[in-house]
């Protein structure tokens, strides 16, 4: 026989103030099995807690109901608070009165209140029938995957080799280091981007417990925490890199060269290559796209037009054979206990803007770009020249918010870095040139982070930069000028510059690829793309799904002492999984009665999680058996059993039916 | 120098509720950036650049808009609309401006855009189309630029581009009927 | 060649100061087999001065001409920008219902079925029809000016891209002339104002025709009356600093047209222009 307790919560104004507690109070002490009946203040505070305790040993209560928050909020908090009076936690039913109720009919509190009584009336009837479920304890892989080398997921990597876990770092470029890598100083301290990156770079190479894959990239992912399949895309470098030493004698004398993507177009690259002289491995990979030798072999097959060369001088020049025209993208498949996703991002494409040249003008070139002509290792050596005709610029125009706060073209957001990277750009640019005068086009100058306002006034002060509020609205040619114009929005005049380079701080995008990953991952991303955290404020490393952390841009954008701080803590977060023995599951699962089983198998087409398998049974017939460890209990195989063989722990039919029933009644 | 007082919030937000029913935009959703006024092509000609025109309307500045130029020469050539970055149709703002101040009969800072656009209208009112000798003699004569223009028009004449008479087309009545109901479907929103 | 007709509706400035647009915009289509019927009663679209008047007068107007336009049921044509641009945003309006009756209500006449409207700059874009090129334009450097209504708003015309339009560019180089590259093909000329404020009209104007003259331009192609207008009749008006002259012809598009299929410079009223483009086409022996 059912001892039902129902514990109605005020939870302050946020429910009583619409729904009448004493109402609901009364019409819950005249349901079938309720022996006992309380409203609380705030039914989760540790008041609240004892209160639920005591309640359940002094009335013998089998069940409990409590109408309050939603289950989202507090349900562990309860099941523990039922638990610890002896009870299984998984008797206890929660009312969402708040969120689906109190919430959302705030304009109508009679009918709310009516509802708050109906749903406590559900929650009784399905708590009847609950019956006691028992968690599992499964093994899981002490062994976490990073997926992305930028600074975020490096610092990731480091933390979590160093607590002595196993960790695989996954990048799809050539080389780690990402955007940071082709920053040339950083803010607000100016120091040199590569020196103080590449150190942590050199670490994860030759830490004990990091396995890097660079070149590679995560195709599939598939089980659940603590017991994750990855499926990861080894791409072919066509150079053996346990052969290869890193001399630099294939990519010194290769004789094809194409833009080079680090350098985002202002200079070249060869087609066997490392991405810059820091890069970690330090050994080249092949661009099979614009190889001599592999257009030579696709003229080889289908003999369309001149031969071409067939070069294969790195081949010759290398003193250890390393270079494998056999060699073969590969899978491999590992198991991993915990997933950090920090994929990072690309900057926004300005040819979007048509009224700032949609890319054709030479002279208009992005924050990072600037980066790479100031950079002692970048295209120009450190020489900061306009790249139509390599003339030193005197009058540098910045413009800010491109690509970020605005609605026209589709980033509502604020990128948060690009003030800070002006104002270093004006800085870095009078080292450079005493004689270059910088502006600075801005609507806002966003300096919030330790050291940054002061930083922002050294621009200003002692770089001389002149600080105009308004933006710009079209730059147009005019000879080897590009002129600038702009709105004086303080002076309240319309004003022109005539610049001879412009600089657009171009906004923050979530990597390519990111949509397709977070697919696989079975993680959430927002309308920008970026990866969604389990709560923005409290959960900021997290994800909804168990096991999957996240750090860096990927989330939204951040400088690089916040990445860092994400990194980290992603690795906490992942070391306090892995450094338990067993997991607990969800004993919330779908059961299979193989009496009733037909063997139809629409449960394993529908199943988004791959937990169903075929058995047969003693008497030949092939059942479909639920994999519990892989089951979520989301219920789309019950929904889909035609002859209802399949049930789902906590939310059985018959618990589903005397809701509906006793909301008939 | 002014102070601009704002001392009582709901008549220094009655304008902006006003253009924002007229026009249909957004006025807070303005974050000042400039842009609108940084491509337009009149704004050295305006009393308040598009961007001073939107923030005296978010502040309530009644009196300095009602009696600036700005809207007058606006060229309505939409690029302040084409390129906000909050997507608000400034060149509508001016529209509406445009319309309030016809409507309430207020005086233009500078006559000439109001006149001619009353005769110009007059002229498809009584024609159905634009006679273009008239509506240049009209406008000399009630703008008391008597001597505008005059220049062009012997080698428009002597070019056949200019007839000296009006041609009036064709059913022209019913043309003006359509003013007239204009007129009448707007009176009765207003008092409606 | 294929049999086009359109409904035609020329607009009050090709009847009279533009007459060179209407007179060559009827030579070349029919010389491309396109038959164009000008519409019956055909009412001034309000340009500026109705909708800065009034939004129902800006949309009843126009929709006026398009209760005509139904007749026929053929799709319409239409050369000047600003007619253009006042129809499809009548078109645009038209589709909310609360506008849609006080447009009736204004015509005291129902709008049936929409009408197609298109510019002409998309019909003569030597795309939707080919242009059989006789005699090329060679060694003509022409400045492509879209003015202002023709690309915006995009939701309202969907004709070219905003910021860089090409279609009129790319119709100018299948003639086989060079059009230039330059940042002022939509940069506004001074619109309705050159009778209330030729001031505006003389510094804006004046400041898109050295720019292409000075990036060589030989002459500036236009698909609009009023741009023409500005640019053209104004012209002898503006001086640069030292006092010269621009001396930059302005000719419409379809005028370049006609001279690419072999058509006079008479017959296609360039004499009409205030600046005469004579001189300079015979020079590159193209008239």
């Amino acid at each position: 026989m059912s001892r039902i307790g129902v514990f109605v919560c005020h939870c302050g104004r946020n429910i009583a103030g619409t729904v009448d507690i004493s109402t609901v109070v009364e019409a819950a002490k005249k349901l079938p099995n309720v022996v006992y009946v309380e409203d609380n203040k705030y039914t989760c505070s540790e008041v609240g807690q004892d209160v639920i305790k005591k309640t359940i040993e002094e009335n013998q209560l089998n069940r409990v109901v409590i109408g309050a928050c939603s289950p989202r909020m507090h349900e562990n908090t309860f099941r523990k608070a039922v638990a610890s009076a002896g009870l299984n936690p998984y008797l206890l039913e929660i009312a969402n009165i708040r969120e689906h109720c109190s919430w959302v009919h705030s304009d109508d509190k009679e009918k709310a209140t009516a509802k708050a009584i109906d749903l406590v009336k559900m929650a009784v009837a399905k708590v009847a029938r609950h019956q006691e479920l028992f968690p599992k304890q499964v093994g899981l892989t002490k062994r976490a995957l990073v997926i992305g080398g930028g600074i975020s997921g490096i610092q990731a990597a480091l933390d979590i080799a160093d607590a002595g876990h196993e960790v695989f770092l996954v990048e799809r470029e050539p080389t780690i280091g990402g955007r940071m890598a082709q920053l040339d100083k950083t803010f607000p301290t100016l120091d040199c981007s590569a020196c103080i990156l590449t150190p942590k770079m050199v670490d994860v190479a030759q830490h004990p417990n990091i396995t890097l894959l660079t070149y590679a990239q995560v195709l599939k992912v598939s089980g659940f925490k603590g017991n994750f399949e990855v499926e990861i895309l080894q791409k072919t470098r066509l150079v053996d890199h346990d052969k290869c030493t890193g001399c630099g004698s294939c990519w010194q004398k290769c004789p094809q060269k194409v833009a080079s993507e680090f350098d985002f177009g202002l200079g070249n690259r060869k087609t066997i290559y490392i991405p810059f002289p820091q890069a970690i491995p330090n050994k080249p990979v092949i661009d099979t796209s614009n190889c001599r030798y592999i257009k030579y072999q696709g003229w080889e097959k289908d003999s369309k037009g001149k031969k071409p060369p067939e070069c294969r001088i790195c081949e010759k020049v290398c003193p250890t054979d390393a270079v494998d025209w056999g060699q073969k993208d590969e899978i491999i498949n590992e198991k991993f206990g915990a997933i950090v996703v920090a994929t990072g991002f690309k900057t926004f494409d300005h040819t979007t803007y048509g009224e700032y040249g949609g890319g054709r003008y030479p002279d208009v070139i992005t924050g990072l770009q600037l980066e790479r002509l100031m950079s002692a290792s970048g295209p120009t050596e450190g020489e900061v020249i306009r790249p139509s005709d390599g003339t030193h610029p005197k009058t540098v125009v910045f413009i800010s918010c491109v690509g970020s706060r605005d609605d026209h073209i589709g980033r509502s957001y604020c990128s948060k870095v690009c003030c800070m990277y002006m104002a270093k750009h004006t800085i870095m640019l009078k080292e450079h040139d005493p004689d270059i005068q910088s502006y600075v086009f801005y609507i806002d100058n966003r300096t919030g982070g330790k050291g940054y306002e002061e930083f922002s006034r050294r621009a200003q002060e002692e770089a001389g930069a002149l600080y105009l509020r308004g933006r710009i609205s079209k730059i147009y040619r005019d000879g080897p000028k590009m002129m600038v114009c702009g709105d004086d929005a303080l002076m309240g005049r319309p004003v022109q510059i005539a610049a001879d380079l412009v600089v657009l701080a171009t906004g923050m995008d979530p990597s390519d690829g990111v949509v397709e990953l977070a697919q696989t991952l079975n993680i959430s991303y927002d309308t920008n793309r970026f990866l969604i955290e389990a709560h923005p404020k409290l959960r900021p490393v997290e994800t909804q799904t168990s096991g999957i952390f996240l750090a860096g841009v990927a989330v939204g954008p951040r400088d690089i002492p916040d990445c860092v701080a994400h990194g980290s803590a992603a690795a906490v977060k992942v070391v306090g999984l892995l450094s338990q023995d067993t997991l607990t599951t969800d004993p919330m699962t779908s059961i299979v009665d193989p009496a009733k089983c037909v063997g139809c198998f629409m449960c394993e087409d529908v199943c988004p999680f791959s937990a169903i398998y075929r058995e047969t049974t003693r008497d030949g017939r092939p059942v479909a058996i639920i994999n519990e460890t892989l089951c979520t209990g989301c219920g789309l195989c019950v929904a889909s059993c035609r002859p209802g063989a399949i049930d789902l722990h906590g939310y059985t039919n018959q618990q589903l039916l005397a809701e509906v029933v006793s909301l008939c009644r | 120098m002014t102070v601009d007082m704002i001392t009582n919030p709901t008549t220094s937000n009655q304008l902006r509720k006003l253009i924002e029913a007229r026009s249909g935009q957004k006025m807070l959703a303005c974050y000042q950036c400039g842009k609108c006024t940084a491509g337009c092509r009149a704004a050295y000609a305006m009393d308040l650049a598009p961007r001073q025109i939107m923030r005296s309307i978010q502040i309530g500045l009644e009196d300095e808009v009602l009696t600036c130029n700005s809207y007058w020469v606006c060229l309505q050539c939409q690029v302040c609309s084409a390129r906000c970055p909050r997507e608000i149709d400034i060149a509508k703002v001016m529209e509406s401006l445009r319309q309030l101040a016809i409507a309430e009969k207020s005086k233009p800072p500078e006559k000439e855009v109001a006149v001619f656009n009353r005769i110009f209208l007059k002229m498809i009112k009584r024609y159905g189309r634009v006679y273009e000798a008239g509506l240049a003699a009209f406008y000399n004569l009630f703008s008391k630029h008597f001597f505008a223009n005059l220049s062009l028009v012997p080698s428009m004449l002597f070019k056949r581009k200019l007839s000296i008479l009006p041609v009036k087309v064709k059913g022209a009545k019913k043309i003006a009927r359509i003013f007239d109901r204009v007129k009448e479907i707007e009176n009765e929103k207003v008092s409606g | 060649m294929a049999e086009l007709v359109y409904s035609y509706y020329p607009g009050c400035a090709l009847h009279s100061s533009s007459k060179e647009y209407d007179i060559s915009t009827r030579l070349v289509c029919e010389a491309l087999g396109i038959e164009l019927r000008e519409l019956e009663g055909w009412i001034c679209c309000g340009a500026s001065s109705a909708h800065t008047t009034s939004d129902l007068l800006g949309l009843a107007l126009p929709a006026q001409t398009l209760k005509i336009a139904e007749e026929s049921d053929l799709p319409l044509v239409v050369p000047c920008a600003m007619c253009f641009s006042r129809l499809k945003f009548t078109i645009a309006g038209l589709k909310d219902n609360a506008t849609r009756n006080d447009i009736n209500k204004a015509l005291d006449e129902e709008l049936g079925q929409e009408i197609e409207v298109e510019s002409l700059l998309k019909v003569l874009d030597g795309k939707t029809i080919s242009i059989p090129v006789t005699k090329p334009l060679t060694g003509l450097k022409v400045a492509c000016y879209y003015g202002c209504l023709l690309v915006r708003p995009l939701e309202v015309t969907s004709l070219d891209d905003i910021e860089n339009p090409t279609m009129m560019d790319g119709l100018v180089q299948n003639l086989g002339a060079e059009s230039i590259d330059w940042d002022f093909k939509t940069e506004c000329c001074g619109a309705g104002l050159p009778i209330a404020r030729p001031d505006m009209v003389l510094d804006l104007s004046y400041q898109i025709l050295s720019q292409a003259k000075s990036l060589g331009a030989d002459c500036v192609a236009v698909a609009c009356p009023m741009c023409h207008s500005n640019l053209d009749m104004q012209q002898k008006k503006m001086k640069s600093e030292d006092g010269q002259r621009l001396n930059l012809p302005i000719l419409y598009f379809t005028q370049l047209i006609g001279l690419a299929l072999g058509l006079s410079a008479k017959e296609l009223a360039l004499r009409k222009h205030f600046i005469n483009p004579l001189p300079m086409l015979r020079d590159k022996g193209l008239a």
